[in-house]
């Protein structure tokens, strides 16, 4: 019984530890986020829900509903690491042979917004795919790797640091549990990618091309990290 | 055509002043920001909104350069009776759009 209650403790203070950047806003922005028709992720939202009709993804899918959960599972492996951008971008290219439309358009972003959507509030589950393994070491790595002129590493700022402040903003701890989101900063819509490229040149590194491995590599270490956090798209940051 | 949300009670009862929300996305370009090849962005931005409530304007509102992408706009209103409510947004390059809600007034 004591052990039982040791290890609820242990699980409640680990839990307790992991943070949203959520946590770290404004009242004010906090409220923007949780008031749908103040959030203005809602407008992609809306955008995707329009498209999941002309774009074809309901002849197949059926109802967006059906997509709960979705989101919460990736990146997925399908011959390689995937992100979600990525099999929506797939799906169009194999399954409808059409041109996909292109990383962080608007497009692109409203789809994966829509289909986040559903999955509000349900917990981060990455897959346990051990072909999965080699890209989650290589995230790792990479989130260990000192870049740019700065020679900073992520985990330099995101796990030393967290909490406390680069300049006015404070430093969040990395956890992807919004994308896509709506930045105030961005005034408009982005992915994880682009955060990772704003960080990368912020350390004066230069960054990968959109869709490039490296990215979905980092976001798998992320959102294995992440696990068990409740998903928030679409979430509305400073 | 722009997306607009818009958020109001469907029924009030006379003489309630109810909470109407509205967000429309719009890039709000200043006209002062230089372009990656030197020249400046011209201005884009939405320069009036209206409501109309069984058209009688009730709340108006004139926009500026600096106001964020995507304005939203909040405001209450006293209700009457019922009707319709015309929300119009007005802008540069001739942006027009209206959007329009019932409201049944108990």
């Amino acid at each position: 019984m004591r052990r039982l209650a040791l290890a609820l403790l242990l699980l409640g203070a680990t839990a307790e530890a992991r943070e949203s950047s959520f946590a770290l806003m404004s009242p004010e922005t906090q409220a923007m986020q949780r008031e749908d028709s103040a959030n203005p992720g809602m407008l992609w939202v809306e955008e995707g829900r329009a498209l999941w009709e002309s774009a074809g993804c309901s002849g197949c899918h059926g109802d967006v509903a059906g997509m709960r959960g979705v989101a919460a599972r990736y990146p997925a492996f399908d011959g390689a690491p995937i992100d979600l951008a990525g099999r929506i971008a797939q799906c169009q290219e194999a399954r409808q042979h059409r041109i996909p439309f292109a990383r962080d358009s608007g497009e692109a972003l409203a789809l994966a917004a829509l289909i986040g959507l559903q999955s509000r509030g349900m917990p981060i589950s990455p897959p346990d795919d051990p072909r999965l393994a080699p890209a989650l070491a290589r995230g790792e790595a990479l989130y260990r790797e000192r870049r740019g002129q700065l020679d900073l590493s992520c985990a330099q700022c995101h796990d030393a640091n967290a909490g406390r402040h680069l300049a006015g903003s404070s430093i969040p701890e990395a956890h992807p549990t919004g994308y896509p989101l709506y930045r105030l900063e961005w005034q408009g819509m982005g992915s994880l990618q682009r955060r990772l490229r704003n960080c990368m040149t912020g350390v004066r590194s230069e960054p990968y091309a959109y869709g490039a491995p490296e990215y979905v590599a980092i976001e798998l270490f992320l959102m294995r990290r992440a696990a068990g956090m409740a998903l928030e798209t679409p979430a509305v940051r400073p | 055509m722009a997306r607009a949300l818009i958020n109001l009670p469907r029924t009030a009862r006379r003489g309630e002043v109810i909470e109407i929300r509205t967000l429309i996305q719009h890039v709000m370009e200043t006209g002062y920001r230089p372009r990656a090849d030197g020249s400046v962005a011209p201005r884009d931005i939405i320069t009036h909104f209206t409501c109309l409530y069984n058209n009688e304007e009730v709340f108006s509102v004139e926009l500026a350069p600096a106001i964020a992408a995507n304005p939203f706009l909040s405001f209450s209103l006293v209700t009457a009776e019922s009707g319709i409510l015309a929300f119009t947004w007005t802008g540069d390059n001739g942006f027009e759009q209206t959007e329009t809600r019932s409201l049944t007034v108990t």
